[in-house]
């Protein structure tokens, strides 16, 4: 099946490179899922085999259902994640519009301010943000993460939001406007389904750090009632013993959700609906 | 009830100056067409008139009645884009009744007032379409019948037709001036090509470096360029510009004839030159010739016409027709 545009030699190495790659990325994420099924011997014996009958074992998934609240933990995760990335969408992607679709003094400045958090890291103002959280008695909720996840998520947001919305149409939101929608519905109605697929990405890259973070929780929410899985997960892991069929089970059930939501957000990415719009 | 005036508009992006003081008067019912080189400012100062862009100083009005704090959708305008901006999310019907269902018209008056646009531009069988499913020049129909519908005072036109095929083109034109006769509305448009500016006018404004270099009927900017500028702007192939020196002429710095006003012989004339460059278009040839005492020429001729390059022949213009301008590139009458 070779034409003008591939050579087979070409396509063959192409293969093989991601090929490799595929399997040097999943090869972590198979361990784990393989030796949560097995008992703590077998883990030990022969990490590589998959479970056979005489090996395979629940005893991490009870554990981990067992011991502790792991519903909790999940629903916590869950919702921490889920209302950080619902709020870094909407205010980065207005800020991202105000700041590519009017002129205004300081503009630039503006941007450039917005985008400092992308090379600063949050965990720098640790100490401040508990101090604050203390003070406003936020300590050991929810509202805490979800507030930090925000403001760590907004840099890079508003970073590729506004390029995105740059490339928006001009005579578009002009029509709108001249048909009488409000700056809101132009906003609301017009450029955010047309920066859709930047909108998964974003979401994208920001989900996966606020779901695997144990930082923020251990720190400012290490409460029983507001735990989340990767800091519930810890409490398997000892100074002198680790029970690893839980923590192995606890990390297989935590990749479940954050997959899932992977899988709607990249189905978003690839669904451009810009096609028609202009030209 | 669609006349407008613009008194001394001015506005700059930053130090750059992109208008520099318009006034024009549009009468109700009159085609004003907006010409002149990329980037002088036409697009700009249709914003203006919509409202899409603040002028920096200057007023506009419309009817009469000051708009400069009046929103776009306020001012009983309509505007096609050269993109079409249709919304892609919504159908044809939608996108063209998005606007009346903005100002609370009720569905009736809507679906009424789609259905009369949509049967003058041939688009009743795409109405449940979305922008996507359909051709260039059907969008560009649909982003017509948008701006229609609202019945707007002032129908505003940037460059819609360039993105369309040479034919289309023709045909869209056609609809364009039968709208204009058929809803007696007052438009303003925006092109850069000439046939369009002289067969749909009732008044060119020719624009240069955000200033009015002339307004005119198409005829009188054809007939009598009030400067160099115009003179070179109006009519293809462009004006010959001679200067008055060579052709030892006194009282004018430079002498402009068109290329159709040049008459050519094999045998007698007033200047001898060689062809160098021949175009056979069918209804016309185009010569060009170096000529000994004017330099090189472009000629005109109607019909078909056996020139070849290297041929000796003599070019003889017609005086009466000829332009005089001052140093200044004013014209001289
Ligand atoms: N938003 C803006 N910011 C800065 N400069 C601008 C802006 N819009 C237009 N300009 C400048 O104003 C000048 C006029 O632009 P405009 O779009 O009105 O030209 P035009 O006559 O419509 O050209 P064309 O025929 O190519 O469409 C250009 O030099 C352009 O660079
Ligand atoms: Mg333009």
């Amino acid at each position: 099946m070779s034409n003008a545009r591939t050579a087979p030699v070409r396509t063959a190495l192409i293969h093989l490179a991601l090929l490799s790659y595929t399997v040097i990325a999943l090869f972590p994420v198979f361990l784990t899922v393989v030796n949560s099924f097995k008992s703590r011997a077998a883990i030990f014996r022969e990490p590589m085999a998959v479970p056979s009958p005489a090996t395979f074992s629940l005893i991490g998934y009870e554990t981990v259902l067992k011991q502790g609240d792991f519903l909790g933990y999940f629903q916590n995760s869950m919702i921490v994640t889920i209302a950080s990335i619902a709020l870094v969408l909407l205010f980065g992607a207005m800020a991202a519009f105000a700041l590519s679709e009017y002129r205004f003094r300081g503009n630039l400045l503006m941007g450039l301010y917005l985008a400092l958090g992308i090379m600063i890291p949050i965990r720098l103002g640790t100490v401040a943000i508990l101090q604050g959280m203390v003070a406003t008695g936020l300590v050991n909720t929810r509202t805490a993460l979800v507030l930090v996840y925000t403001a760590q998520g907004l840099p890079l947001a508003i970073f590729i939001l506004s390029e995105f919305m740059r490339t928006v149409s001009d005579d578009l939101k002009n029509a709108g406007r001249i048909d009488g929608l409000s700056e809101y519905s132009i906003f609301f109605r017009l450029v955010l389904p047309l920066v859709r697929p930047a909108m998964a990405t974003v979401a994208v890259f920001t989900m996966i750090p606020i779901w695997n973070d144990l930082w923020f929780p251990l720190i400012l929410a290490p409460g029983e009632a507001t735990k989340t899985v990767t800091l519930g997960a810890q409490m398997f892991i000892g100074q002198y013993v680790t029970n690893w069929n839980a923590v192995l089970a606890a990390l297989s059930l935590a990749i479940m959700p954050v997959m899932i939501l992977y899988v709607i957000f990249s189905r978003q990415l690839i669904r451009g609906i810009t096609a028609g719009a202009v030209k | 009830m669609g006349s407008l005036q613009l008194q001394s508009i001015r506005k700059s992006f930053g130090n750059q100056d992109v208008l520099k003081g318009i006034d024009l008067d549009v009468k109700d019912g009159e085609f004003v067409i907006f010409v002149g080189p990329s980037g002088c400012g036409k697009s700009t100062l249709l914003r203006v008139i919509a409202g899409l862009e603040d002028a920096s100083s200057g007023s506009v009005r419309i009817d009469g009645k000051e708009v400069s704090a009046v929103p776009p959708a306020k001012r009983g305008i309509a505007m096609v884009f050269q993109s079409y901006a249709l919304y892609p999310h919504l159908t044809v019907k939608d996108n063209m009744g998005l606007g009346l269902k903005q100002v609370g018209e009720t569905k009736a008056v809507i679906d009424q007032r789609v259905a009369k646009a949509s049967a003058m531009l041939s688009l009743d069988p795409y109405l449940a379409r979305r922008p996507s499913e359909m051709s260039g020049g059907q969008r560009q129909r649909v982003a017509i019948g948008r701006a229609i519908v609202r019945e707007p005072k002032l129908f505003l036109f940037d460059e819609p037709l360039s993105n369309l095929d040479a034919a289309l083109r023709v045909q869209t034109r056609l609809e364009i001036a039968g709208l204009h006769r058929r809803l007696k509305a007052t438009m303003i448009y925006v092109t850069h090509d000439q046939v369009e500016a002289m067969t749909l006018a009732d008044k060119i404004v020719v624009l240069n470096a955000g200033q009015v270099e002339q307004v005119g009927s198409p005829m009188e900017l054809y007939n009598k360029p009030t400067n160099l500028f115009v003179a070179g702007f109006i009519g293809s192939p462009q004006m010959n510009f001679i200067s008055a020196e060579k052709l030892g002429q006194s009282g004018a710095k430079t002498i402009g004839i068109r290329p159709e006003h040049i008459a050519l012989s094999r045998e007698a004339g007033e200047w001898k030159g060689k062809v160098i460059h021949v175009e056979h278009l069918g209804a016309d040839t185009i010569v060009y010739l170096e000529a000994e005492t004017t330099g090189l020429l472009t000629v005109r001729l109607f019909g078909e016409h056996a020139y070849a390059p290297d041929d000796i022949v003599h070019a003889t213009p017609d005086t009466v027709l000829m332009h005089r301008f001052d140093a200044e590139g004013r014209a001289i009458s």
